[in-house]
């Protein structure tokens, strides 16, 4: 028979038990839902989590240090099968390791714990430095005011709950201005220090420092209620954030400093203790990682835990994956059931059809679209019907979330590829479970078809 | 007996069923020739082995043994596809219980053979409507078999058998479930299309007298063997 004859006759087939068929069409769609919603829900967490993380800093920054950096804990000074003194990690450096591909940003890391001033009360704090490109890491999304207006602005963001230190009333607070106090270091040998005009800071050359009293008036510019991070050993606890390069002309005397201060440097640059280089993609961490020890230094990263996260993520979705399929599973053998009930039922209908000179093949193609159209649909009401759970199931998270305060998120994410392929599959299986009922339908001997009424 | 090439030649034909070690021997070594254009009926107790015989001329079971030539063609060396065809092409069949789908119109009843036969679509409907013109049916096309008296229905069957326009029409007791009215006008008119399309006819009946009325040559079986022939009006016309 031609192709559109046995889609014709099959598709009549489908709609003389319109009941039965789409009973079983609607198994399949639950299955393919199932499978859809299970996965997308896999899918959106795991997009969910990748975002998170990346906005933290924690997998896609690489913490640089020079190779002797670690030599307060006993380590050799010098790499024993070397020869020569270690690279030093100074502004050549920086600008090497801006030039890596898919850098996004250097900063060396500005943290330091000071005093600040506010309606003439002291309170106690750790400053932090962010970079630039903490803008867009979501961090500061759904801050209360701004982000900082520049790269040098004297301005502050608080953490909510310092804010909550300084007035009851934090909102009160943007606009108004504080006071930073903090000590700056002065390289002994005066004339090295005054002449450096860069803003950068730990160490200058040199032996030693005094340290100087000074005041900076910051405008607080917003209140964030997330802890931001920027890379491990980031802010973690820093309470008060301002821009990176302010924070690093104040010249404060840093939490590493004491280290600093025995180090010796000749090269008369500024040299820093450590540098984050930022990665575009967590994925691209491991690449870079290898460049810069290349470079000849230390690299560090979070690359393992990020590993084992996907590692765990890979599991969760094969998991979700096995109920949707096992799910699948049983709308199959729904299909099984209806094909072989047919068969039953058009016993005399398939005789008649061999009398009048249709073939084996015919009468197994016949049921074989049959079940292929069952899936057809069934995949389709399937995707959507899943795509719809998911919906909800989103709604009802977000729901909850904002009766929590908290941010909605997207926990279900639908893909086109997943669409395709819950169709394709939905197809295929049914397709599979129309193999027994067709081949069965076919080898149905004509004579004992015809026999009895 | 005719002297041109048989439509049909059965040489020493057997069909045996093995049931739970015993053997049944539906149709045991039968040999009969029948002509083109005859009309043949094929007359016997139940279970003499009529059906079986006819369901071996028709491809659709197999031979325990022995040969039959249809048109020349060995039916024995065909493949399941090639049965198929020759089912569609030469074969046209009608039976006691119409058969007809009865989740098909009468329409898409007529035009199954010919979707199987891959006929052109645009050749269907003339096709369609000269079949059942034959047999003088041409309102209710849109009905389903079930709404039909047992005559109309058995009308649809025989336009349904010819639409492929076949050289032999296989009917197993055509007129068994119609009254012998009804019955006798269904034979009228297998007579009548025969001569019009110069087909063969093997019919089995149980009806003795309209066989004899009807049929050119009586086949009569008993347990599987051909007892004897008895030709009523001599050469067919
Ligand atoms: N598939 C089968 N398996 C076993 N025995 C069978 C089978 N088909 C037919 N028979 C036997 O073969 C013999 C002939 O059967 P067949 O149907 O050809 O008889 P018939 O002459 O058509 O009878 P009736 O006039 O009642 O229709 C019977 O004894 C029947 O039981
Ligand atoms: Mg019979």
């Amino acid at each position: 028979m031609k192709p559109r004859d046995l889609t014709d006759l099959a598709l009549r087939n489908l709609r003389e038990s319109i009941l039965r068929n789409a009973l079983t069409t609607l198994g399949v769609a639950v299955g393919v839902a199932s499978l859809v919603a299970m996965l997308s829900l896999g899918v959106g967490l795991q997009q969910l989590a990748a975002k998170r993380l990346s906005e933290s800093g924690l997998f896609d920054t690489i913490l640089v240090t020079p190779k002797n950096a670690f030599r307060g804990m006993g380590r050799p000074q010098r790499e024993p099968d070397s020869g020569k003194p270690p690279r030093v990690l100074d502004d050549d450096a920086r600008k090497e390791l801006e030039k890596l591909p898919n850098v996004i940003e250097v900063y060396p890391q500005v943290r330091f714990f000071t005093e600040v001033r506010f309606n003439n009360k002291p309170y106690a704090t750790v400053v932090a430095g962010m970079p630039d490109s903490s803008r867009n890491s979501g961090s500061f999304d759904g801050m209360q005011g701004k982000f900082f207006s520049s790269t040098t602005a004297n301005e502050a963001i608080l953490q909510i709950e310092f804010a909550k230190d300084l007035s009851e009333k934090t909102s009160s607070l943007i606009g108004q201005d504080l006071v930073l106090r903090y000590a700056e270091r002065q390289s002994l040998p005066s004339a090295s220090s005054n002449a450096h005009p860069s803003a950068n800071p730990p160490d200058t050359s040199g032996g030693g420092f005094s340290v100087v009293a000074k005041e900076l008036r910051l405008k607080i510019v917003g209140i964030v209620e997330t802890e931001p991070a920027a890379g491990y050993g980031g802010y973690g606890n820093a309470r008060l954030l301002m821009p990176l390069l302010t924070a690093s002309t104040l010249r404060a005397a840093q939490v590493n400093d004491l280290r600093d201060i025995v180090r010796d440097s000749n090269s008369g640059k500024t040299t820093y203790a450590s540098l984050s280089v930022r990665a575009k993609s967590p994925s691209q961490v491991e690449a870079l990682e290898t460049s810069i020890k290349k470079m000849g230094f230390n690299a560090f990263s979070l690359l393992d835990a990020s590993k084992s996260l996907r590692t765990f993520f890979t599991v969760f979705d094969s998991l979700l994956g096995i109920f949707g399929c096992l799910a699948l599973a049983v709308a199959t053998l729904g299909i099984v059931n209806t094909l072989v009930m047919a068969i039953l039922e058009r016993r005399r209908e398939i005789g008649v059809l061999k009398a009048l000179g249709a073939a084996d093949s015919d009468v197994q193609q016949l049921f074989f679209i049959e079940a292929g159209v069952m899936g057809f649909f069934g995949g389709i009401f399937g995707v959507l019907l899943g795509w719809l759970l998911g919906r909800v199931v989103t709604f009802g998270t977000n729901v909850y979330l904002q009766r929590q305060n908290l941010n909605p998120i997207e926990l279900s994410s639908v893909p086109l590829w997943l669409v395709a392929s819950a169709l394709i599959f939905a197809i295929l299986v049914s397709l599979a479970a129309g193999l027994y009922p067709a081949s069965r339908a076919a080898k149905l001997n004509p004579v004992d078809a015809l026999r009895y009424e | 007996m005719p002297t041109a090439a048989p439509a049909i030649r059965l040489d020493r034909v057997s069909r045996h069923y093995t049931m739970g070690g015993t053997s049944v021997r539906a149709v045991d070594e039968l040999s009969l020739s029948v002509a083109n254009n005859e009309f043949l009926a094929l007359l016997g107790s139940s279970g003499s082995g009529k059906s079986t015989l006819l369901n071996l001329i028709a491809g659709l079971d197999r031979l325990t043994s022995g040969s039959i030539f249809a048109h020349g063609q060995d039916i024995a060396s065909l493949s399941s596809l090639e049965l198929a065809r020759y089912r569609s092409k030469t074969i046209g069949m009608i039976f006691q219980s119409f058969n007809l789908l009865p989740r098909m119109t009468l329409e898409e009843n007529i035009e199954l053979p010919l979707r199987l036969a891959e006929v052109d679509r645009a050749e269907r409907p003339a096709r369609v409507r000269e079949a059942l013109e034959r047999v003088r049916l041409t309102h209710r096309l849109g009905h389903r078999p079930t709404e039909l008296s047992g005559g109309e229905q058995q009308r649809v069957a025989i336009a349904r058998a010819l639409v492929n326009r076949p050289k032999i029409l296989l009917a197993d007791e055509p007129t068994g479930n119609l009254d012998s009215a009804t019955g006798e006008a269904i034979l009228n008119l297998l007579r009548e299309l025969r001569s019009q399309l110069g087909m063969t006819i093997v019919m089995v009946t149980h009806e003795r007298p309209l066989a004899e009325a009807f049929a050119d040559r009586l086949a009569i079986m008993g347990d599987g063997k051909l007892l004897r022939t008895t030709s009523l009006k001599g050469l067919p016309q």
